[in-house]
């Protein structure tokens, strides 16, 4: 062993061979798309992807309980509903930025930011989703003989879906919208190729706007799907 | 449970609501009989609703018993004792997110019925309570009021209870399907002959529907229980007549049909002609209208069975 692998290219990544598309800076170069969608767009909205699910996944969780405590406990719904309030309220950066001595500059660290972003929105879904029930279904449930359990999983869960449903739409879109700010901190998500384009001496358009619009169509389609979803999960919302 | 007409017995019956003053329903003692129609009618604050609720246990006794065909309802299993037990109420309460057939069928679902067996009750039922069988896979928003509480009715006795609970089931109905309603379920009933519970503030109701009614006054205690002839006719007390109405002689012609009087030859001609189920109210009303002193009662063919006058009709 005579010392570390030397890299073969020069010490700044292209540099001396700068593509055209750098050269000429137009708004939009489908060569620079094809030659970087492998190495960083397609990695960058995976990781985009997989941030939102595990916070929209871990919130939802998080939040179902809170929910079921506040409707088992109903003093604590003012306090609950306060706390993932003053959570929502807190501008991301700032609670990125809060986060660090804690948890580091880590995924953890924006999940965590990302997670207290779905949980006002979700709980409150869930919490207004389950109340809404009507009494006079919960009376008969109950005099037809299901248990409270049942009653839970046949009747109320049921027709809080359209609400949870909605506020799972919500939450999903927003933590898609927040997590490009991710970046700040972490080399992850499709905030990373905005912000090295917004890095560059004279701000590479095209990545900007191919990342940027990933990011928006990321976000559609995660409406639509969801929209579908709640159309096909709720039937009879879609009567009369 | 027997599986037919259950009778159904409150023993001194109590319910005292905790920080309340004064009983809600008060040492309530009265006995259906298998296969009638007991109706609770009083003013509110009678506790109507609140007996009905003791005897499925959705609210506790305070003392007292109830029992079902001679079993006490604490002895059943609470779950088992409401599965068994077809309860209506006015607001129905129907699921929103189930089909017709999946409401019908909620209760057979809990016993373990396999899908084939509720499909065909469902469609067993939806014909006895007079549905289109088409009505199966329609969500309860597309209904209109009375055929909710047709399809409430055929979920109540989806799993052929001996016992059925009914708390004003056609109060949020308008008066002309109302009418039908009833007229429907009185026939439902001499086929099914179930033993029914049924509560209502509307006396005429009671009259029309009751084998039996039981009179509550304020504080849950019991005014009068009897056939609505004898309340009609023989009122225990002032409460009692007060509450029935002034008109209650008219009422009780309603309850009786011309086919139950005695009738004379008949021997005039061109007489107003009735068939002998017309109630004596509304013969009453002809012979006032025509201004006739008699009334030719006729049979379900034409056939002339006699004459009845109109001071027969008053006696």
């Amino acid at each position: 062993m005579t010392g570390l692998r030397l890299a073969d290219g020069p010490v700044i990544p292209n540099f001396g061979k700068p593509s055209a598309c750098l050269r000429d800076n137009g708004w939009f170069c489908t060569d620079w798309i094809h030659e970087h969608w492998g190495d960083t767009l397609q990695p960058a909205l995976i990781q985009h992807i997989q941030l939102t699910l595990i916070a929209v996944g871990i919130g939802f969780v998080i939040a179902f309980a809170l929910a079921l405590v506040a409707l088992r406990f109903g003093f604590l719904d003012p306090p609950l509903g306060v706390f993932t309030d003053f959570l929502y309220v807190i501008p991301s950066l700032a609670l990125f930025q809060l986060l660090v001595p804690l948890s580091g500059v880590t995924v953890t660290t924006v999940e965590i930011a990302l997670v207290s972003y779905t949980l006002f929105i979700l709980y409150r879904n869930i919490v207004v989703g389950l109340r809404s029930v009507p009494p006079d279904v919960l009376e008969s449930a109950r005099g037809m003989g299901l248990t409270r359990r049942q009653t839970f999983l046949r009747v109320e869960l049921p027709l809080a879906l359209p609400a949870i449903l909605s506020g799972l739409r919500i939450a999903v879109v927003a933590t898609i919208s927040i997590a490009t700010v991710a970046a700040f901190l972490i080399e992850d998500g499709l905030g990373a190729p905005i912000f090295a384009a917004i890095g560059t001496p004279d701000l590479f358009k095209t990545e900007l706007v191919a990342a940027g619009g990933l990011a928006i169509l990321l976000a559609l389609s995660a409406e639509a799907l969801l929209a579908l979803a709640q159309r096909a999960l709720t039937p009879w919302n879609r009567v009369r | 449970m027997a599986t037919e007409a259950a009778e159904l017995v409150f023993d001194e019956a109590t319910k005292v609501y905790a920080g309340r003053e004064g009983a809600a329903v008060d040492h309530l003692s009265l006995t259906v009989p298998a296969g009638e129609i007991c109706v609770l009618v009083g003013p509110s604050g009678g506790g109507k609703t609140t007996a009905l609720k003791l005897v499925n246990r959705l609210i506790p006794l305070t003392s007292g018993y109830i029992r079902i065909d001679g079993t006490q309802i604490g002895d059943y299993d609470v779950t088992e004792l409401r599965r068994s037990i077809g309860y209506v109420i006015q607001q129905v309460g129907l699921f929103p997110h189930m089909t017709v057939e999946a409401n019908i069928g909620t209760v057979p679902r809990l016993l373990g019925r396999p899908r084939s067996w509720i499909k065909a009750r469902s469609a067993e039922l939806l014909e006895l309570v007079g549905l289109d069988p088409s009505y199966a896979k329609q969500f309860p928003a597309q209904l209109s009021g009375g055929e909710r509480q047709r399809v409430g009715l055929a979920r109540a006795l989806a799993a052929n209870p001996p016992l059925m609970l009914m708390d004003e089931p056609f109060g949020a109905i308008d008066p002309i399907v109302r009418a039908r309603l009833q007229d429907e379920f009185l026939r439902l009933q001499k086929e099914i002959r179930k033993t029914v519970v049924f509560v209502t503030h509307d006396i005429d109701e009671a009259i029309k529907v009751g084998d039996r009614i039981a009179i509550l006054r304020e504080g849950g205690r019991l005014a009068q229980y009897d056939t609505p002839m004898q309340i009609l006719e023989h009122p225990v007390d002032e409460f009692v007549a007060d509450f029935v109405g002034r008109d209650r002689a008219l009422k009780a012609l309603a309850l009786k049909t011309l086919g139950e009087l005695e009738l004379s030859p008949a021997t005039e001609d061109g007489l107003p002609r009735l068939p002998a189920d017309t109630s004596l109210r509304d013969a009453l009303a002809v012979a006032v209208a025509e201004r006739r002193d008699a009334l030719l009662v006729v049979g379900p063919d034409g056939s002339p069975l006699g004459v009845v006058r109109r001071e027969d009709l008053l006696r």
